[in-house]
């Protein structure tokens, strides 16, 4: 679609001046009385992509709710780009993919409507969907390869399908952070492997930070190593930096969704 | 005799007509919150506002009005509570409505107080005050949820997803809950704080049976609530059967004919 073009590669001084996206400060955080976090610090740049492994109850989802806001935390301080993250205004920068089995097979939605709803972001809520919208939605759906499912109910799907069609809602808005939270529960092994491409695919081309939930190791390592970069507790951060890049010249997030105006 | 030519009817098919456009739009969203339950609550709670209201001589709808919204705060806070057990909170504002229901009226026995009238509907002894009060209440929730009919689709679609989106998701909750205690508070003199869910949950069952988009679902249970509401107020006039009790069946028997359509479609 678009030209490919050769960029210089990245010094080790370049890669130390992207900004952070994500700052824990020494973070602790009980439910009651039983402590969940505690004393947690770990910084996320800009293109990084970091896996966050642990098992069932080691605080995964807890994290993940105090670093998007939905939760406080008892001590320390979280930053989003820089601000605190309960006072953190930009929030159609965080594409969020949630877990599958968290949404009702029932509901009555087109994919596209599923889609669309990517851009109800606060700003827009009052007005109506412009033609722009409808246009990026279609990029949206283009760039997951369902562009054929747009007036499918969401529930027909089988699982990768639907796993692209949250995807492709987290990046209407052209995020700069992408969270996923274990999307690749509840499929089989094959529709993983062609998710976590899809994925790998994404960091390497695009200016986008993800931080993705998962118990599955193995797909995780392949992709960051074998070593975590930091653990705390339970918790393992693997990460690894994606600069080696061609098309990093490419300003466009998804080469052809248009950025958000 | 022809029954459209009498005032009463008239103002019954009005007030009819105006409350099934809003109870099943609220009621849609509330069935896909998996918040069903909450119309019964509501409005068991609202009948001892209305108990109330007799008792000390305050238009009765106003004052149901008020213990539904206090109410629909009281489950949000023990929905909070007791997170992952959101229908406990449902049961006990429930009977704890009943109750004061049940109480109120014994005390209000000397008064001209029918209870009846307010568990099983009087749409036939709608006036023109109980007229406004509907058409208020209609205008009020057709423009609220007009509005914010983006966050009410991301709302009920994935409420994390909302609340990393940075919508106000509590205020939004709250919100549903006031709309639907006002729908509820005007639609019990016409099919009765007992029926009244009925009127919020069957159109919503329907439309998840046939509806294929969130636009399509919305326009179902709207068809669904009018085809059910004005058939069964006609039916009811012509064999003088009871308003409320008929248009519940005809809703049941509109849900039996969805399910149908979408075990043929499903063959096909």
């Amino acid at each position: 679609m678009t030209a490919v073009q050769t960029v210089p590669a990245i010094t080790e001084t370049q890669l130390n001046c992207h900004p952070e996206i994500i700052a824990l400060d020494r973070v602790s955080f009980s439910f009651g009385n039983k402590p969940v976090l505690s004393d947690l610090s770990f910084r996320i740049r800009e293109r990084d992509f970091v896996g966050l492994i642990g098992p069932n109850g080691a605080g995964k989802s807890t994290l993940l709710r105090l670093i998007v806001g939905l939760l406080k935390p008892d001590a320390g301080s979280i930053e989003l780009f820089g601000k605190p993250a309960d006072r953190f205004k930009d929030r159609h920068f965080i594409g969020y993919v949630p877990q599958r089995s968290n949404f009702n097979p029932l509901f009555p939605a087109t994919v596209r409507e599923v889609v669309l709803s990517g851009l109800y972001g606060r700003k827009k809520l009052f007005r109506g969907l412009s033609r722009e919208d409808q246009a990026r939605c279609d990029d949206a759906l283009r760039a997951m390869h369902i562009e054929d499912l747009g007036d499918k109910r969401i529930g027909a799907l089988s699982g990768g399908q639907q796993q692209r069609v949250f995807l492709a809602r987290a990046l209407i808005s052209g995020p700069k952070l992408l969270i996923l939270d274990e999307p690749m529960s509840g499929v089989d092994a094959e529709t993983q492997a062609n998710f976590f491409h899809l994925i790998r695919h994404l960091h390497q081309k695009h200016v986008i930070t993800f931080l993705m939930v998962s118990h599955d190791m193995e797909m995780v390592r392949s992709y960051l190593g074998r070593e975590p970069k930091e653990t705390a507790g339970k918790l393992s951060f693997y990460v690894r930096h994606s600069h080696e890049t061609e098309d990093c010249a490419e300003t466009d997030l998804l080469h052809t969704i248009r950025k958000e105006g | 005799m022809d029954l459209f030519t009498m005032e009463f009817f008239q103002r019954a098919l009005i007030g009819g007509a105006l409350i099934a456009v809003t109870a099943p739009l609220m009621g849609l969203f509330l069935v896909l919150r998996r918040l069903a339950m909450i119309g019964d609550t509501l409005s068991h709670v609202s009948i001892a506002g209305v108990a109330l209201g007799f008792l000390v001589g305050v238009y009765p709808i106003a004052v149901g009005l008020l213990f539904a919204v206090a109410a629909s705060f009281v489950i949000e806070k023990l929905r909070k509570t007791y997170r992952t057990y959101a229908e406990l909170s449902l049961a006990i504002i429930m009977s704890g409505g009943v109750a004061l229901a049940s109480i109120l009226f014994t005390l209000g026995k000397g008064f001209n107080l029918d209870p009846n009238s307010y568990w099983f509907g009087s749409i036939y002894t709608l006036d023109d005050a109980d007229l406004l009060v509907i058409a208020a209440v209609t205008a009020i929730v057709l423009a609220v949820v007009g509005l914010n009919r983006k966050a009410l689709f991301l709302l009920s679609f994935d409420e994390d997803a909302a609340a990393v989106g940075g919508l106000p998701v509590r205020f939004f909750n709250v919100m549903i809950s006031i709309l639907t205690a006002l729908v509820i508070s005007a639609a019990i003199k016409i099919v009765g704080a007992l029926l009244v869910s009925a009127l919020l949950t069957v159109p919503a069952a329907c439309s998840l049976a046939l509806s294929r988009s969130f636009k399509q679902a919305v326009a179902i249970v709207v068809i669904v609530g009018e085809a059910a509401v004005l058939a069964g107020l006609w039916i009811a006039g012509v064999w003088n059967l009871a308003p409320g009790g008929t248009v519940v069946l005809l809703l049941i028997l509109l849900l039996i004919a969805s399910l149908t359509v979408r075990t043929r479609m499903a063959r096909v």
